[in-house]
């Protein structure tokens, strides 16, 4: 097994445009443990560890470009302004040291339907992209055609994720995760929510429910057109039970979920609906609160 | 200490009472600080110039002939140094801690997944995986034997172990069966004399000891022909004993040194790469170092058994127990491990601390192609006590009485009888332990409007905001023998040496107990300075050199083998003082050492103990026996048969989001009996440790198994308890000595793994109206979408 260390990105783009099935490694705490479990023997290990703007993030006010090696300690402890729902997914990640060394680059990498970064990233809303690089060039990939299948994602053989390029938010966000023990846990489902009272949209995300983390189409589409027809926006009027249970079904329609160790696809299903109907209302909250402190 | 004269029995008790490390006293481990710093030596550490590093291949089948083994293409890695199986044992090919059952590779089929077929050394270990990866096993797969109904009906589905190939002690693929009856039995006359009957099936998933440290160790050949091996077990002798025919050795040309043991919890008392590292030593004639890596160490352990049991309980108007019928059926796996001594347990204290008129009980191990299971921690005890004690819930609650004063009503105490007729001849407080846990204070209600996202069900998975949350409140209460029973001699050994060192009086104490995190050495040490009145006390690294300390389980280290260091104790102080008699013309009856002096109670100090040894070492080695047991009847469960009783009474606080079916344990709380608490600090760690073992197993440590495969061998999906899982519980510890035991003290280990899960299974229950009859209790249980 080769292992690469480039000192630059130039140098990580060259050295996987020459050994396209090498692995990319950062923090290490999913690629280490798949290793260490023989589920990857790859012919070379790409460390990115030295090119320290990985490790970086940047901001407009309008979009937070995170470095793929960006630790989750560091987005909670820096990003829970801007990136709410993200920075609530990253306390839910692992451990204290796996939140020092872990980042959502690795979990895009990876590209795991557990993984914890995805339904935030999803609920974020349409204009979240993955920046992929190789030497022929860079591009942007949106989020929705990021997630493939069951760890397959949208990159070619010869790319590196750079960063991730989320909108600052606009609104409220929540994300709940599911996990039989209180910490420490890979998510048996998560849910990601978000208000995005800017275009009049809510984001949704869906994990650990089919085989990639997906949105909750006709439940963002439902409660679309229900604050608009009704003029909630505006009115930051209650949204009824009915309302709230009908998004909670929604969600629940839109997950695929097996069977598994970690859980029951019907109780997948049903902790779904539960916490789509929770996060809807705290953000709805914080949204009238905003609003009305606002009027 | 000065020279002044010190006189009279108080002065003296002064003194022992002022050695803060004597008994009595909170010393800290010796290694604690190391564990804690990083810097501990485990077996996993250990380093050996040219070493080699073995694995094993093991099946992925769990039931499967064996059609052939090919090791040609491993034998041509380079760097592979040898590949074996079962052919290349120079000894007897079976081995057991109870049953020789169990080939040390397999024999032409295979019986559990992940049982092991064929052995690797390599200069390194990735060379050694990659080179069993090249075995080729042909395999004619069969379909597993794995259910209650499969295993009781082999003409249908077949034999774990054919009848001609049966050692066990039963019949069929029943690996062991005990039956007892007593008072009346259960007929339907006894029946007609309860006025409520409640009766419920229970089922208790396969927990794991999930100990850290994975199995490792070293063997070195020796020159003589022998080995010697650098182990993490719980009883070096009897691992010995084991591997010494299937070396084809004598019992003393195998050595074994007690390496450092990352937690057991009766998952090291039986043999995991002890053989296969000599095997591949002696073969190679270098020195080979195991170690398993995480997913190998649930393949290459025992697991507590899953149990499906069915109760009845008979109770009159006023709550007194008539009677109680039983069946516990407990699965053993593929070999027979510790299945008969969790039989007994499990058929001799399955009703419970209870004086219980009339009795019938009937509990069998069985064997099948799941994993083999065998010692953890409250063995028998534990899966039985989440059956009578749910039971006494149900029964509470259908004669309308509180949970509590039912069992304190029908609680055993001193003088009483088990239903095995042996007497309770020793303090059994068991509705004082139910007293003091329900008069502790409750934590503070749960502040719904201002809730602490971190204290509720989910923490900061941010699942709720106060949402869905329900407090309850459950109490148990359970029963636990100490040492090993059925007519079992696990006498332990201890030699005593006492010098002068620097100037200074020092005890060695040398055991082969296995210090596997229980505090052994701690208390070893402790008693040597109240027995010999010396600061200093050195402990000797625990090897084969000394003899048996027994099996570090069972509760029972403290009680044989801290018995067998005062016993040597005694002997060195009797030999130094009749030393001092000779030399000194003493005629005083009221001697003592303390404080590094000889001392008259009547005529103060006489000597210093340096100037009394002067250059010569006084050395005496001891045996402790408890008092003889003997086996139960096979068929009426009858006989004197348990050393010791120990109690442990748990109020458990649940808060649970009944709509997520997540549980947040709040508090859980421990009173128990220790008899003698040699050292507080460490009793109270281990019933809190006990505890919280016990909280695993209600409500999420389970090693799934499916048509005998093994699902979730990984900490990624087998999961204990983390500190944010764990509550605060406070303990209380009585101390009502046992005349019959040294320095009257109980067992502690395991009373509260045994008598906690009922109590949050119960806060459960309380807080969601549901029935809970199975452990570990899933969201799936609570939300009911299984």
């Amino acid at each position: 097994m080769e292992f690469l260390r480039p000192a630059t990105w130039d140098e990580a783009l060259a050295a996987k445009a020459e050994h396209p099935t090498a692995l990319p490694i950062s923090g290490g705490t999913d690629v280490m443990v798949e290793m260490n479990f023989d589920v990857h023997r790859p012919s070379a290990i790409l460390d990115l560890n030295r090119i320290t703007e990985l490790a970086e993030w940047s901001g407009d006010g309008e979009t937070v470009r995170l470095g793929a090696a960006v630790p989750y300690a560091r987005i909670i402890e820096e990003l829970s302004g801007p990136l709410p729902g993200l920075a609530l997914a990253a306390h839910t990640v692992g451990s204290p040291q796996i939140r020092n060394r872990g980042s959502v680059g690795g979990n895009l990498g990876a590209a795991s339907p557990a993984g914890d970064s995805h339904p935030a990233l999803l609920a974020a809303g349409r204009d979240v992209f993955v920046e992929a690089e190789s030497v022929r060039g860079s591009r942007l990939i949106p989020i929705d055609e990021f997630y493939l299948g069951v760890k397959r994602n949208g990159l070619e053989p010869d790319e590196l994720i750079r960063a991730v390029r989320i909108p600052v938010a606009d609104g409220p966000q929540q994300f709940s995760k599911i996990g039989t023990r209180n910490a420490m846990v890979i998510a048996v489902c998560a849910f990601g929510f978000a208000l995005h009272p800017k275009d009049g949209t809510v984001g949704t995300g869906i994990g650990s429910a089919a085989p990639t983390p997906r949105r909750a189409v006709e439940a963002e589409e439902y409660l679309r057109g229900v604050l608009a027809e009704r003029g909630l926006w505006e009115s930051g009027e209650l949204l009824g039970p009915e309302v709230v249970r009908r998004f909670g079904e929604l969600v629940k329609a839109a997950a695929s979920p097996i069977d598994d160790v970690r859980g029951t696809a019907a109780y997948r299903r049903h902790a779904l609906a539960v916490m789509a109907r929770r996060t809807l209302t705290w953000c709805w909250n914080d949204y009238r609160k905003q609003i009305r402190s606002a009027a | 200490m000065t020279s002044r004269t010190i006189q009279g029995q108080k002065n003296l008790q002064k003194i022992n009472q002022a050695s803060k490390d004597g008994i009595g006293g909170s010393p800290l481990r010796p290694d604690g600080a190391l564990k804690v710093r990083g810097e501990f030596a485990y077996s996993s550490d250990m380093w050996h110039e040219d070493m080699l590093w073995g694995t094993a291949l093991r099946s992925p089948h769990p039931r499967a002939n064996i059609l052939g083994v090919d090791v040609s293409e491993a034998l041509k890695v380079p760097g592979v140094y040898a590949v074996l199986t079962h052919e290349d044992i120079p000894g007897e090919k079976y081995y057991g801690l109870e049953i020789a059952d169990q080939p040390a590779l397999a024999i032409d089929k295979v019986r559990y997944h992940g049982e092991a077929i064929a052995l690797v050394a390599a200069d390194h270990p990735e060379t050694a995986r990659r080179a069993v990866k090249k075995i080729k096993v042909e395999y004619e797969v069969l379909t597993p034997i794995t259910t209650e109904e499969q295993c009781l009906d082999p003409e249908t589905h077949g034999y774990v172990h054919e009848p001609h190939e049966y050692k066990s002690h039963a019949y069929g693929n029943v690996c062991h069966e005990q039956k007892l009856v007593s008072g009346l039995g259960v007929t339907d006359e006894v029946r007609a004399l309860a006025d409520v009957i409640v009766s419920g099936e229970y089922e208790v998933g396969m927990q794991d000891q999930a100990f850290l440290g994975p199995e490792s160790g070293l063997a070195v050949p020796a020159e003589d022909g022998g080995v010697d091996l650098y182990i993490a077990t719980q009883w070096l002798h009897v691992d010995r004993q084991q591997m010494a025919p299937v070396l084809d050795l004598p019992l003393e040309k195998v050595r074994l040194t007690l390496a450092g043991v990352g937690g057991a919890f009766g998952g090291r008392e039986d043999l995991s790469m002890q053989i296969h590292a000599c095997l591949l030593a002696l073969h190679t004639g270098k020195p080979v170092k195991i170690v398993y890596a995480r997913d190998e160490s649930f393949f290459g352990h025992v697991h507590r058994h899953p149990a499906r049991m069915r109760y009845e309980h008979g109770a009159t108007r006023d709550g007194k127990l008539v009677f109680a019928d039983c069946r516990i059926v407990l699965d053993g796996g593929a070999y027979a491990s510790a299945s008969p001594a969790v039989v007994g347990n499990a058929a001799s204290l399955g009703h419970g601390p209870y004086v219980i008129p009339n009795v019938r009980m009937h509990a069998i191990a069985l064997y099948s192609n799941n994993p083999s299971c065998g010692a953890m921690r409250g063995f028998g005890a534990v899966q039985a006590a989440f059956g009578y004690e749910s039971q006494m819930d149900r029964l509470a609650e259908a004669l309308g009485m509180d949970p509590v004063e039912l069992r304190q009503l029908n609680a055993v105490t001193q003088g009483d009888f088990m239903p095995t007729g042996q007497e309770i001849d020793a303090p059994a407080p068991v509705a004082e332990l139910l007293q003091r846990v329900k008069d502790m204070p409750l934590p503070p209600p749960l502040d719904l409007e201002h809730p602490d996202v971190r204290t509720l069900p989910g923490a900061l998975s941010n699942t709720s905001h106060g949402e869905g949350i329900v407090r309850g409140v459950g109490y148990s209460v359970g029963i636990k023998n100490v040492g090993f029973s059925e007519g079992f001699d696990d006498y332990s050994t201890a030699r005593v040496r006492l010098e002068v060192i620097g100037g200074e009086p020092v005890a060695m104490v040398h055991t082969a107990m296995a210090e596997v995190g229980q505090g052994g050495v701690t208390v070893h040490a402790q008693i040597a300075r109240t027995e010999l009145g010396v600061e200093q006390v050195t402990i000797h690294p625990a090897n084969t050199e000394v003899g048996s300390a027994g099996s570090t389980s069972a509760s029972r280290q403290t009680y044989m083998t801290g018995g067998a260091v005062k016993l040597a104790a005694e002997a060195v102080r009797h030999e130094l003082l009749e030393r001092g008699r000779h030399r000194y013309g003493w005629t005083q009856t009221d001697l003592s050492l303390v404080g590094g002096k000889v001392v008259s109670a009547s005529a103060g100090v006489l000597i210093s103990m340096v100037d009394l040894l002067g250059d010569d070492a006084v050395e005496q080695t001891r045996e402790h026996h408890h008092r003889p047991t003997v086996p139960f009847d096979k068929e009426t469960g009858q006989g004197f048969g348990h050393v010791q009783y120990t109690f442990c009474a748990n109020r458990a606080v649940v808060d649970v989001d009944v709509e997520l079916g997540l549980v947040k344990v709040v508090e859980l709380t421990a009173v128990q009996d220790v008899g003698k608490a040699l050292n507080p600090l460490s009793v109270v760690g281990q019933i809190q440790g006990g505890c919280t073992q016990a909280l695993g197993l209600a409500v999420m440590e389970e090693i799934v198994v499916k048509d005998g495969k093994v699902r979730n061998a990984s900490f990624t999906d087998y999961l204990i308890p983390t500190i944010l899982d764990t509550p605060p519980i406070p303990v209380q510890i009585l101390e009502l000595p046992d005349p019959n035991a040294p320095y009257g003290l109980r067992g502690v280990g395991e009373a509260p793994t045994v008598s906690a899960t009922p109590s949050i299974v119960a806060a459960i229950r309380q807080a969601t109206g549901k029935a809970l009859t199975r452990i570990p209790v899933r969201p799936e249980h609570l939300t009911d979408t299984l």
